[in-house]
């Protein structure tokens, strides 16, 4: 609390991003959370929340006429302009933000620590465990196993302890193999096929350099390779582009020469790095943040940020493991440099694409759960949880978040959660409650669910067969720009009326509408009760297929009941909320 | 179904033959040689191929696989914008491109016969004469429930407008279209203006086309009207009965503002041909705002760029995204929507009356004037209120439909007169739509039902230029109106919209360029295969049908029996 050098200020002005219109005036609230402007200009009172851990940039800017803007950017996207008539106001609101947007280290609750991970599943907490997804796939069994070799971090310090090998990998390959890999990442097992034995496997680069070999390394290849007996090769997929991947030769890195390795496919599909991926989403948000640009300047713009361009080398690598593996029944090894960051964008996409489970609530949890938090990939530095080095920070994640979006705008059944799940993940991802939204607290959990709730519609639909499909339509699917994610909160560029709020509203209308019969149900057979007490042909079985409340129920209490049912039934609206309240701008903004 | 010719359908290939025997009786024999082809295959994207008999008629393509229960192509000839043609070895393959921007391929055995259904193709798809054309051979094979011809007269238009002023008057100055040749006969002018006034302001302004009533804004009393430019030529011409006319619009005190749809250099060119803008000393009580909504012919090299980077399959990303800003389509989607936005303002937080022109009055005009009501009328958002804002707006406005309709995108012929103006007015609806998707009574597939129809048709809705065209042709009498097959219950019930909830605001488009998207359901229609989308669709209405009726009834039903019982209550506490 000793940074909060000024809790509140009054009068100050909230600038409309694009228009030109008045800008808003209200009471800025500086709290040990989050920085709250209550707007105090119209009747019903508006409020933004930000919280602090979500601010990306503060910056004072000089002194107007108007007064002295504070200029805001926040990790989800949202970007706020405040003017403060005093400088020394804002000169304080300016140095608290600072400081408590950039947390010191060691109070950081969001390292992730997989010990203590046991210790939670020890406790029963068994939702979120890639373990028991690896049991789901159908391991162990005649190929693969799991190994603890890795129980100390011995093998590999950002692995998981329990890691999928082939069954006939022996212990000196697969250290040997470590050697031969960047940071001691071997190939470990991501998703298994059941229906086809092939397998996705993942690693980082090998240490090859300009002509290095490693005995271990070609067996533990040829290993993964054997446990597809049906299949007489394997495909080795590097997500780099081939340039970087030869320039990383030069420093004693690589890639799997063919000729070392029996029986390998080799393959690059291009995936720019953390930086180039970094520099691009600048340019996309410069492009958000335009003032009323024309439509030309918009899709240049777009087009010169090269961001939806990644996007699809994202899908399109995760759609070559997915066909990889259902279609040519091969199985796959992908990695990139460390392997931690397009590694785990392509594997988690292709694991969607083959496997319904993920396409669950829970199924994406344990997805993250598999693919990034246990195999490392760096959410401190990639989000910029903490003030680190601003290089490794980079959107790798919101990116596999986006291709998911595009799956999903693609294959509306297709999903049992929606855009506002995805837009979920994505805020605790930066809001550094990560750790407690998949491992350890399960309020939040359950606040989740509550929020998302479901999806409407929702089949297990195979995407296997449709494969051809999306690779035909991603095409053209790609010119899509979200504008939910990275226009998330200038609400005027969202459409007015939502369908997936429309039909939220529905459902749960729905829901109340049938528990509203089923009241009605057991007044009605209460009255039937009293009904059958009176008339001759009472029907006694009947009664005892109720449930005890009802039976127990006399004459007396059921009376008002019965009334007070029937006003409140007065009230239920079926049909839904009239879209003029929707029409008004959202009152609150967090 | 069978109706909409241009969709594919199931057809007993009986009918087909006597179909096609009395088409050859008639005029179009001779253009026929080969009328039918044995073991022809049909493809197209994401359909399994179909092989059949390939039969021409004077207005129809069609293709039977002669098999019960399988699919059967009919074409209208007038559907088709281009045709290409192959030959590997004996086998000739037609590349037809439609102009609902649709591509499918025929494989004909034979190099004769694939030469003559491609000369007759071509010749039967670019008939000038309009008496052959489909709409007069067309025999409705549905119950007309309301004839459609009927069911939009200005007269009934302008009923509704005296409920609620009398500041208008329905004057037929125009009655055999000698004043204006693209004016209906009635049209709605200031009570206070006599018809002399009209005939004097007619000859001021483009093509006659006097300033009229567009719109009447029942909140505050506000008007829009629309006309042609107005010929001040380079000498600055005035006529004191148009400025007379339109002021005779303004309340006391008030200003109003006029809406050029050009830019000012445009605006200024105009004036070396004869045309203008209103100035402000002779209008002082008139603001004039310039916008920059682009000329028709620009607007047909835009459409056949976008077809173009739509269809070329072998691009990356990038040159997507280069060749769709270089098509323009975009921005001429948010130019006419902040048009109309800034129309729909003026009317609506302004409190003031806009008169709105461009060149003709026939283009930019009635995009403008006709989205405008679309966002401030809640009327013109049911089914019914579209039909007849299109009808009031476009047909009686004197849209040169047939002009600007009678080649696509693929054509390979000099464009004349074409342009997708209609088209951008129904992106520019769908993109409210889009914003707004509990505010419209009708769905997408009415929008792209009013494109198929207006490019080709069985019904005599689109045909002609012009009122005066259309009563020249008898249209009325000797075709049928495409307002009654829209309005039959189960087409009704086909093209509504599930999560409509009538909504009497005003509703504001955000134009900004991320809230804008290419139209997929007519753009990527035929790219794309839409089977997830309908079903998610399908789904999306059981839900709500499901929650609307029954639940809702099953809930009624429950409450009936409770009140019922309760009624019964008392006799049995009684005793």
């Amino acid at each position: 609390m000793e940074h909060i050098l000024t809790p509140k200020v009054e009068e100050v002005k909230l600038l409309d991003r694009y228009t030109a219109k008045k800008p808003a005036i209200g009471t800025l609230y500086l709290t040990a959370t989050h920085l709250i402007f209550v707007e105090t200009s119209c009747n019903t009172r508006k409020e933004t929340w930000m919280l602090h851990h979500l601010i990306a940039t503060v910056e004072k800017l000089p002194l107007t006429a108007m007064g002295c803007p504070l200029h805001i950017s926040c990790k989800n996207f949202h970007v706020a302009h405040f003017v403060i008539s005093s400088e020394r106001d804002c000169q304080n609101v300016h140095q608290s933000l600072v400081r408590l947007s950039q947390p010191v280290e060691e109070l950081y609750a969001f390292l992730y620590n997989p010990k203590q991970d046991e210790d939670e599943r020890r406790n029963g907490w068994g939702f979120i465990d890639s373990a028991m997804d690896f049991k789901r796939m159908g391991l162990p069994n005649e190929f693969w196993e799991m190994t603890d070799l890795n129980k100390n971090y011995e093998l590999c310090s950002t692995y998981h302890s329990e890691l999928g090998i082939p069954k006939t990998a022996s212990k000196g390959t697969v250290f040997g193999s470590a050697k031969f890999r960047s940071r001691g990442r071997i190939p470990t097992l991501s998703y298994y096929h059941k229906e086809s034995n092939a397998a996705i496997c993942r690693c980082s680069q090998p240490l090859s350099g300009l002509s290095a070999r490693c005995v271990e390394d070609e067996e533990m290849l040829q290993a993964i390779s054997r446990a597809n007996p049906k299949s007489t090769f394997m495909y080795v997929v590097d997500t780099r582009p081939k340039l970087n991947a030869m320039a990383n030769r030069a420093a004693g890195k690589g890639y799997e020469n063919e000729d070392n390795y029996s029986n390998i496919c080799f393959q690059f599909v291009g995936i720019e790095n953390i930086h180039v991926m970094r520099n691009s989403l600048q340019k996309l948000l410069e492009v958000c943040a335009m003032k009323s640009p024309t439509m030309s300047d918009y899709l240049t713009g777009l087009e010169n940020s090269g961001w939806l361009r990644h996007i699809k080398a994202v899908m399109d690598a995760g759609v070559f493991l997915a066909k990889a593996v259902a279609e040519d029944k091969a199985s796959v090894l992908v990695h990139c440099s460390d392997g931690w960051d397009r590694t785990a964008q392509v594997c988690s996409l292709a694991s969607i694409l083959l496997d319904p489970f993920y396409r669950t609530i829970k199924g994406l949890m344990v997805l993250i759960e598999k693919e990034w938090i246990s195999m490392g990939h760096k959410f401190t530095q990639r989000c910029g949880h903490v003030d680190g080095d601003p290089k490794e920070v980079s959107p790798v994640f919101t990116q596999f978040i986006e291709c998911l979006w595009n799956l999903m705008e693609q294959y509306p059944c297709g999903f049992e959660y929606n855009e506002k799940y995805l837009l979920e993940i994505h805020n605790h991802v930066y809001s550094c409650q990560f750790g407690n939204f998949i491992g350890n607290c399960q309020r939040e959990r359950e606040e989740m669910r509550h929020l998302i709730s479901f999806s409407l519609v929702y089949f297990f639909q195979t995407f296997e067969i449709v494969f051809n499909l999306i690779e035909y339509q991603l095409h053209y699917l790609f010119d899509r720009f979200w504008c939910g994610m990275y226009n998330h909160f200038d609400k005027g560029m969202q459409p007015k009326q939502s369908i997936l709020d429309h039909l939220l509203t529905i459902t749960q209308k729905k829901a109340e509408g049938e528990k509203k019969m089923t009241d009605l149900q057991i007044l009605a057979v209460m009255d039937g009760v009293l009904a059958d007490q009176g008339s001759p042909t009472g029907t006694p079985p009947e009664q005892t297929s109720l449930s005890p409340v009802s039976v127990s129920h006399t004459a007396e209490n059921a009376k008002p009941l019965m009334n007070g049912a029937a006003v409140e039934e007065a009230e239920i609206e079926l049909v839904p909320t009239a879209g003029s309240e929707k029409m008004e701008p959202v009152a609150i903004e967090n | 179904m069978f109706l909409c010719s241009h969709f594919i359908l199931t057809q007993p290939v009986t009918f087909l033959v006597k179909h096609q025997q009395r088409c050859q009786e008639m005029e179009f024999a001779e253009l026929i040689k080969t009328p039918r082809v044995d073991g022809v295959v049909l493809r197209r994207p994401f359909l399994p191929t179909v092989e059949g008999t390939l039969c021409l008629t004077g207005h129809h393509l069609i293709l039977s696989s002669r098999q019960d229960n399988t699919e059967e192509l009919w074409l209208l000839h007038a559907n088709i914008d281009a045709i290409e043609k192959r030959f590997v070895g004996s086998l000739g393959t037609i590349i037809v491109k439609c102009k609902d921007l649709r591509v499918i391929q025929l494989d004909i055995p034979g190099m004769e016969e694939c030469l003559n259904i491609a000369s007759s193709i071509e010749v039967l798809s670019t008939l000038d004469s309009v008496s052959l054309m489909y709409p007069f051979f067309y025999r409705p094979m549905f119950q007309v429930i309301e004839d459609g011809w009927k069911s939009f007269l200005p007269e009934d238009a302008f009923k509704d407008l005296e409920s609620m002023t009398e500041e208008w008057r329905l004057s037929d100055v125009n009655k055999d279209y000698s004043v204006c040749s693209s004016y209906p006969p009635l049209v709605a002018v200031p009570k206070d203006v006599d018809d002399d006034t009209l005939r004097k302001a007619a000859a001021f302004r483009h093509g006659g086309r006097f300033p009229v009533l567009s719109y009447y804004h029942k909140k505050n009393g506000m008007v829009m009207m629309r006309s042609g430019q107005p010929l001040t030529g380079t000498n600055g011409r005035r006529c004191k009965e148009d400025e007379k006319l339109i002021n005779a619009t303004l309340r006391a005190g008030k200003r109003g503002y006029i809406i050029d749809t050009r830019t000012v250099s445009v605006a200024q060119q105009a004036k070396a041909r004869g045309g203008g803008f209103e100035s402000e000393a002779n209008y002082p009580q008139w603001r004039r705002i310039h916008k920059a909504i682009e000329r028709s012919s620009i607007l047909q090299e835009s459409l056949i760029k976008l077809v173009e980077a739509c269809n070329d399959q072998s691009h990356s990303m990038d040159r997507w995204l280069s060749k769709l800003e270089a098509s323009n389509w975009q921005t001429h989607v948010k130019e006419i929507l902040t048009t109309a936005c800034l129309a729909a303002q003026c009317i609506d937080r302004e409190g003031a009356s806009v008169l709105v022109h461009g060149t003709e009055g026939t283009d930019s005009t009635l995009q403008v004037t006709s989205l405008a009501q679309i966002i401030l009328d809640p009327a013109c958002r049911t089914i019914q209120g579209f039909q007849a804002l299109v009808e009031r707006e476009w047909l009686q406005a004197g849209h040169p439909f047939q002009q600007r309709c009678s080649q696509s995108a693929y054509s390979n012929s000099k464009p004349r007169c074409e342009a997708p103006v209609f088209l951008l007015f129904l992106d520019c609806v769908w993109q409210i739509l889009r914003q707004f998707p509990c505010s419209f009574q009708f769905s997408q597939h009415f929008l792209v039902l009013l494109f198929e129809h207006t490019y080709a048709s069985q019904f005599g809705t689109f045909m002609g230029n012009s009122a005066s065209e259309r009563s020249k042709l008898n249209l009325s009498q000797k075709t049928v109106s495409l307002w009654s097959w829209v309005n039959r219950p189960q087409e009704v019930e086909r093209l509504s919209n599930p999560l409509y909830e009538a909504n009497c605001l005003v509703i504001w488009p955000s134009v900004a360029p991320q809230s804008l998207l290419l139209w997929e359901g007519v753009f990527l229609r035929w790219k794309r295969s839409s089977r997830c989308l309908d079903e998610a669709y399908d789904e999306m209405v059981h839900i709500i049908q499901y929650n609307n009726k029954e639940l809702q009834n099953k809930v009624n039903n429950l409450r009936r029996q409770l009140a019922q019982l309760e009624t019964e209550e008392p006799l049995l506490q009684t005793p």
